[in-house]
């Protein structure tokens, strides 16, 4: 029983190594861009905060969602829209993104939530196509050729977005919200439900918990932050097309959030980097076409022997050699 | 008369594609008893269960819960009437601390279990009763181990103190002492006697040592009908009951 017993102190510093991690991350993601390319940091984030968001449906939540594109999506058209039809300000239109994806997470929780494992991921996934088609015939989605040169606008009315560096930071804030408020969930008292849930449902039943309603919320959250990750990735490309609403992008977001570690809360974000990392240095290259067939290997060979992901498994080697 | 009873089903049924696993059962709790169900394996017991705190929905029948008719209320809200059910297999929440597992149970009535933007410290306040809780079914030293890691027997003792956080007033208990060695099941047969001071217990047991000491009263099921019913010793002598159920253990 001594092995799993934390006293107070150990309690403590484990909090405090914590903060200094944190500490650490957030320095590295303040002077990051003076040594990489803001663009492609934007991407890598845009891309993290979009596997976060889909971590806390499968990791805590315990349910696996197949058509998070369709928020993803409907973010960036939503916000493309209403920056080029309305003229308001990025926040605003991030904002206005944001809520539309989170009623879509409504509509698809309501439909879906009853149902679990396959059932769930299927219905998602058809629910997904609707809206994909949707926006395939929807006049303000600029069909084929999506939404092009949206502009980034002033933030507040008054900083330029134009250049890379300020949207950079923007874009920056933006994640550590978004990841701030993810973080806050998993440790909130909504979490410990969330978990217990994850843990062992007629239990949770069996205890008074309205357990759809639980995963409702969880799915309004997760469908909203997915909704923010693009409606932000729409300002840093001035685009929103139909890529994203397409089933590969929710295959895309399961690929890094595995890859990365599920249920870790950094292990998505490890995922994102190495996803969109691999993508762009391959498709330069001579093995362009060959990018989905190396993502998919990776893969395999990620459900096959790294099971736990890239963070859980240096996770699993920190506990059994420095513990 | 049936200010009597916590409980009381009247003609529960339930059948599965044309086999009828609970067949007409009517069946009165008293309150402050300790009323066992037994019955051979596949008697309908569990079902049985899963009716009354509607895990499953009775194909005919009423159930009634301090009178009141609950036969088309959701489990969540039978569970918040004070009806809480444990199950045949441990139902714990695997890979939460001890101490956590409680907690859950604890913190539904401080409503603030959809406030994801709260801290869980907020959560803090419930240590005192959880760390109670535990001393009170001998868990007071496993509090920050992990769940999976305690030997079964300890499961099932978390399992009574977080059913035990809801302070209900009817308790169902699947089994409680299926599977333990000699030790544990005297542990827990102590800790059920302790627990039933003031409320109602309703369970399922199959070790007939544990029902005679501590039923005030005994249903037999077979076959999903109640065979008899009454207090052990008027049940023990039942022939029927003898040859059914009994005939193989009871000396
Ligand atoms: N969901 C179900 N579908 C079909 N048959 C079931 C179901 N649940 C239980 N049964 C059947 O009902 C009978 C009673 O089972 P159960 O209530 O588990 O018995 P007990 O708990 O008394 O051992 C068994 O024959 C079992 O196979
Ligand atoms: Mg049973």
């Amino acid at each position: 029983m001594t092995t799993q017993t934390l006293d107070s102190s150990a309690m403590d510093k484990s909090v405090s190594k914590n903060r200094m991690l944190y500490a650490v991350l957030l320095f590295l993601g303040l002077v990051a861009p003076l040594a990489i390319y803001p663009v492609f940091l934007m991407k890598v984030l845009c891309f993290a905060l979009f596997a976060c968001a889909f971590n806390l449906m499968l990791g805590y939540g315990g349910l696996l969602s197949f058509g998070h594109a369709a928020f993803l999506a409907t973010g960036g058209y939503i916000t493309g829209h209403v920056v080029m039809q309305w003229g308001v300000t990025p926040e605003i239109g991030i904002l206005i993104g944001t809520l539309c994806s989170a009623a879509m997470g409504f509509v698809f929780g309501k439909l879906a939530i009853r149902r679990q494992g396959i059932y769930f991921a299927m219905i998602t996934l058809a629910l997904s196509q609707l809206v994909f088609f949707l926006y395939v015939q929807a006049p303000f989605t600029g069909g084929e050729n999506g939404l092009q040169g949206i502009p980034r606008g002033e933030l507040f009315g008054v900083i330029s977005l134009a250049d890379n560096m300020p949207m950079y930071y923007f874009v920056f804030a933006i994640f550590v919200l978004g990841f701030a408020l993810i973080h806050r969930t998993i440790h909130s008292p909504f979490g410990q439900i969330l978990k217990a849930i994850r843990e062992n449902e007629p239990r949770a039943v069996s205890l008074g918990y309205d357990v759809d309603k639980y995963k409702l919320v969880a799915f309004v959250i997760s469908a909203g932050l997915a909704g923010l990750a693009g409606s932000t990735k729409s300002l840093v490309f001035q685009l929103s097309s139909l890529t994203d609403a397409h089933w590969h992008m929710s295959g895309e977001v399961i690929l890094m959030t595995l890859l990365g570690g599920v249920g870790t809360i950094f292990g998505p974000v490890v995922g994102a980097a190495t996803v969109v990392t691999l993508q762009n240095y391959l498709s330069q290259g001579p093995l362009a076409s060959w990018v989905p067939v190396i993502l998919g290997l990776i893969f395999v060979i990620c459900v096959l022997i790294f099971r736990s992901g890239i963070v859980g498994e240096i996770q699993k080697f920190a506990k059994k050699n420095f513990s | 008369m049936s200010q009597d009873f916590v409980l009381e089903t009247q003609s529960l049924t339930k059948e599965f594609k044309g086999f009828t696993a609970v067949d007409d059962v009517n069946l009165q709790v008293q309150r402050g008893h300790i009323h066992a169900l037994i019955g051979p394996n596949g008697a309908g017991k569990t079902t049985c269960f899963n009716l009354l705190t509607k895990f499953l929905t009775p194909t005919r029948g009423t159930i009634l819960f301090n009178g009141k008719d609950i036969t088309h209320s959701s489990p969540t809200d039978i569970a918040k009437m004070g009806m809480v059910r444990s199950f045949q297999i441990s139902a714990v929440f695997p890979h939460l601390t001890v101490m956590d597992n409680v907690r859950i149970a604890l913190q539904r009535k401080l409503g603030t279990s959809f406030h994801f933007w709260k801290s869980d410290k907020s959560l803090d306040v419930l240590n005192d009763r959880a760390m109670e809780l535990l001393e009170e079914v001998d868990l007071g030293k496993w509090a920050d181990t992990i769940t999976v890691e305690m030997p079964y027997g300890r499961k099932r003792a978390l399992e009574l103190a977080t059913t035990l956080a809801l302070e209900p007033e009817l308790m169902l208990l699947d089994e409680p002492t299926q599977g333990m060695g000699h030790e544990d099941v005297e542990r827990v047969m102590h800790l059920i006697k302790k627990v039933s001071a003031g409320r109602t217990i309703l369970m399922v047991e199959h070790n007939l040592h544990v029902v005679s000491s501590l039923s005030d009263r005994i249903t037999v099921l077979q076959r999903g009908a109640v065979l008899t019913e009454g207090p052990y010793e008027e049940v023990s002598q039942n022939p029927d009951v003898r040859e059914a159920y009994m005939g193989s253990e009871a000396a």
